[in-house]
């Protein structure tokens, strides 16, 4: 009997071997696939202008050079400024993190009140609060160009902060309701009972076991705001862009000749923070937006 | 320490009434167990005492306060979940001083008194633990040291034991007993299980689609149920009803037990009720309860209470201690216990003493007690 299922084990594993390498097979001509349009930006960016000019698009550097990254980064020609994109890399940094935070910090706050601390008409509120989700942006690029006006906040960094935040807090409220719904009420209960109150039981009760969807909040409100074009070309100008304008801008710019191997250095500057988020948290990413999903 | 008086408590949600004017008070140290099916309102009522819901009209006073409108954490209560509710980013030190932290009492104390409830219940060696890395039985004996290190004036248990393998339940169960009677507390203890509430309760509020259905002593319960409900209830296997029609018969009525094969014997009503003249020509429900029906022996012969009936046994379930034996009475299953020795076949026919001492009438439309 011990021969006869070794054997069959065998016949099974020579079948698995078969479908496995088929799999991996796929599965690495697809990422290759993928992969190309990425590869491509980064041999275009490492190359020279003449390399381009003679070689063709998918061909290696012929010799590697960082000079149209340090070209993209701080001296190539945005409109009549030639500084490069670096300070409207910073605008960026100083738009996603306060309003990464303080969207996801609300939006944990919304969650748990929509969640533990249901008052009359909270499920009105809630799904009034989730139509932000479906809102074309463009509809209210108007109206809330005249509220920043109103506020003295346009043309502004804080003011795209501000814009971030509102029509974050639909998404970020969604994940922690969604999250927080699924953690027991007999455990607000029990801290009830101990004495918490509304905001100790928040700290030190539900935010200690929120890690997981405070990862996935924050990659998908990185990505969000970092990746915004519509809201950075609308509300802010010169000085105060976000980097996504800024490429565009860079790209478009029409003096001299088209500098390709600076329109990708530059890209993919703009493209590496959320990049770095997601390899970095990446697998919390995928975790935390199917827990509670399935009971355990 | 505390009693705890409710009075005329009443809970809506919405339009559904859930509770339906309940009072009941106990004394100080008391064990109240208030047992139903789901669903009757028993939990509901624990969360009102516990202030995790709001009442819609009545009182809740524990001791000599009106706590009715105070803050669960002002109430000095103390609660065991049936989840039990651990605080899963704290481990079991954590767990059960958190109460203690909120409620600022100093370090030193704290520690004493976690080293005492952890003595208390044997979970020093899990002090550093968290619930995730917790057996279902240890779980449960965080959350009651949870409860014990506040010292609380009453504790409330929602079914603490329902989540535990049938052994460890009834291990769990004399334990929670044998902490009652050492820390004298007040205890409110919610469960469907009537065996918990028997064996542990001082006082049990049995509850039924949000009513009381009676409130007293477990042997009274046991013995004096008010409804057909309490009766069926309370006791396993459950209560027999059988009912009959009253008859006259040698001058006096009699309510008349038919065992479909010829045989017949009649029990005098004024055994079994106060005014047996208000009940002629009338169907009544007989209540008897299967260790009320035994095999006959010449013991029970001189025995006045005792009536004989030979009927044929359909089906015997021997339990171990007991076989139970069930006939057909009035054309009406009966559950009889006994002793194991003198139960027979199925099929065979035997002659049973019917107990009519401790037997009751209740009245089929009201399905109330017929007194």
């Amino acid at each position: 009997m011990g021969n006869y299922s070794l054997s069959q084990g065998n016949h099974k594993s020579v079948a698995m071997i078969f479908f496995r390498t088929a799999i991996y097979v796929i599965l690495i001509i697809t990422a290759i696939y993928f992969l190309i349009p990425l590869l491509i930006m980064i041999f275009t960016s490492l190359k020279s202008m003449d390399d381009i000019r003679t070689g063709n698009l998918i061909s290696l550097p012929r010799e590697i050079s960082f000079d149209a990254w340090k070209s993209a980064w701080d001296s190539s020609c945005i409109g009549v400024t030639c500084e490069g994109i670096k300070g409207y890399f910073w605008n960026s940094m100083k738009i996603t993190v306060p309003a990464v935070l303080i969207s996801t910090f609300i939006g944990a706050a919304n969650g748990y009140v929509f969640s533990k601390w249901k008052f009359r008409g909270s499920e009105v509120l809630f799904s009034i609060l989730l139509l932000g989700c479906f809102i074309p942006f463009q509809i209210i690029l108007l109206p809330m160009a005249k509220m920043l006006g109103t506020i003295g906040l346009a043309q502004t960094i804080q003011g795209l902060i501000l814009v971030h935040i509102i029509y974050g807090l639909a998404f970020t409220t969604l994940f922690f309701r969604n999250f927080y719904v699924t953690i027991p009420q007999d455990l607000v209960n029990a801290a009830k009972i101990d004495g918490a109150g509304f905001f100790r039981i928040f700290f030190k009760i539900m935010l200690p076991v929120s890690i997981p969807i405070f990862v996935v909040c924050i990659i998908w409100q990185t990505t969000q705001i970092w990746n915004d074009f519509l809201f950075g070309v609308v509300f802010s100008s010169g000085e105060t862009q976000p980097v996504t304008v800024a490429l565009n801008n860079l790209v478009n710019t029409s003096t001299g000749v088209k500098k390709y191997n600076v329109d990708m250095a530059a890209a993919i500057i703009a493209a590496l923070p959320t990049l770095a988020v997601y390899i970095i948290a990446g697998k919390y990413f995928l975790r935390g937006l199917t827990a509670g999903s399935v009971k355990g | 320490m505390a009693s705890l008086t409710i009075e005329n408590v009443k809970k809506q949600f919405g339009t559904v009434e859930v509770l339906k004017d309940i009072s009941i008070d106990i004394a100080h140290g008391e064990f109240l167990v208030l047992v139903g099916p789901s669903g009757c309102g028993k939990s509901t009522l624990l969360n009102l005492i516990a202030g995790l819901e709001t009442i819609s009209s009545g009182t809740i006073k524990i001791g000599d306060r009106d706590v009715t409108s105070i803050a669960p954490k002002d109430r000095d209560i103390a609660m065991v979940f049936q989840s039990y509710a651990l605080y899963p980013n704290m481990n079991v030190r954590k767990n059960i001083s958190f109460g203690l932290e909120t409620r600022k009492i100093p370090k030193p104390q704290i520690e004493q008194q976690v080293t005492k409830v952890a003595a208390m219940l044997q979970i020093e060696s899990l002090l550093d633990r968290k619930p995730a890395q917790l057996s279902g039985g240890q779980r449960q004996r965080v959350a009651m040291g949870r409860a014990l290190a506040r010292d609380p004036s009453i504790f409330l248990f929602d079914e603490p034991l329902s989540n535990l393998d049938a052994k460890l339940r009834v291990e769990m169960r004399a334990e929670i007993k044998m902490l009652h009677q050492k820390v004298g507390t007040t205890i409110v203890y919610v469960t469907h299980d009537q065996i918990e509430a028997m064996t542990l309760a001082d006082r049990i509020a049995i509850m039924k689609d949000g009513v009381l259905e009676q409130f007293g002593m477990p042997r009274e319960i046991y013995n004096n149920p008010a409804s057909m409900f309490v009766a069926g209830f309370i006791g396993s296997p459950s209560m027999n009803f059988i009912s009959g029609e009253i008859i006259e018969h040698d001058g006096e009525l009699q309510f008349p037990l038919d065992a479909q094969n010829g045989e017949r014997c009649h029990m005098p009503l004024k055994d079994l009720c106060v005014n047996p003249h208000t009940l002629a020509k009338r169907t009544v429900v007989l209540g008897i309860r299967p260790e009320q029906i035994s095999a006959f022996s010449s013991t029970d012969q001189g025995n006045s209470s005792v009536y004989k009936l030979t009927c044929p046994v359909q089906i015997t379930e021997p339990t171990g201690p007991d076989t139970l034996v069930f006939v057909q009475i009035n054309n009406q299953k009966t559950t009889c216990r006994i002793h194991p020795d003198k139960a027979v076949l199925p099929g065979e026919s035997m002659a049973l003493g019917f107990d009519l001492s401790k037997a009751i009438l209740f009245d089929p439309k009201t399905e109330k007690r017929i007194h």
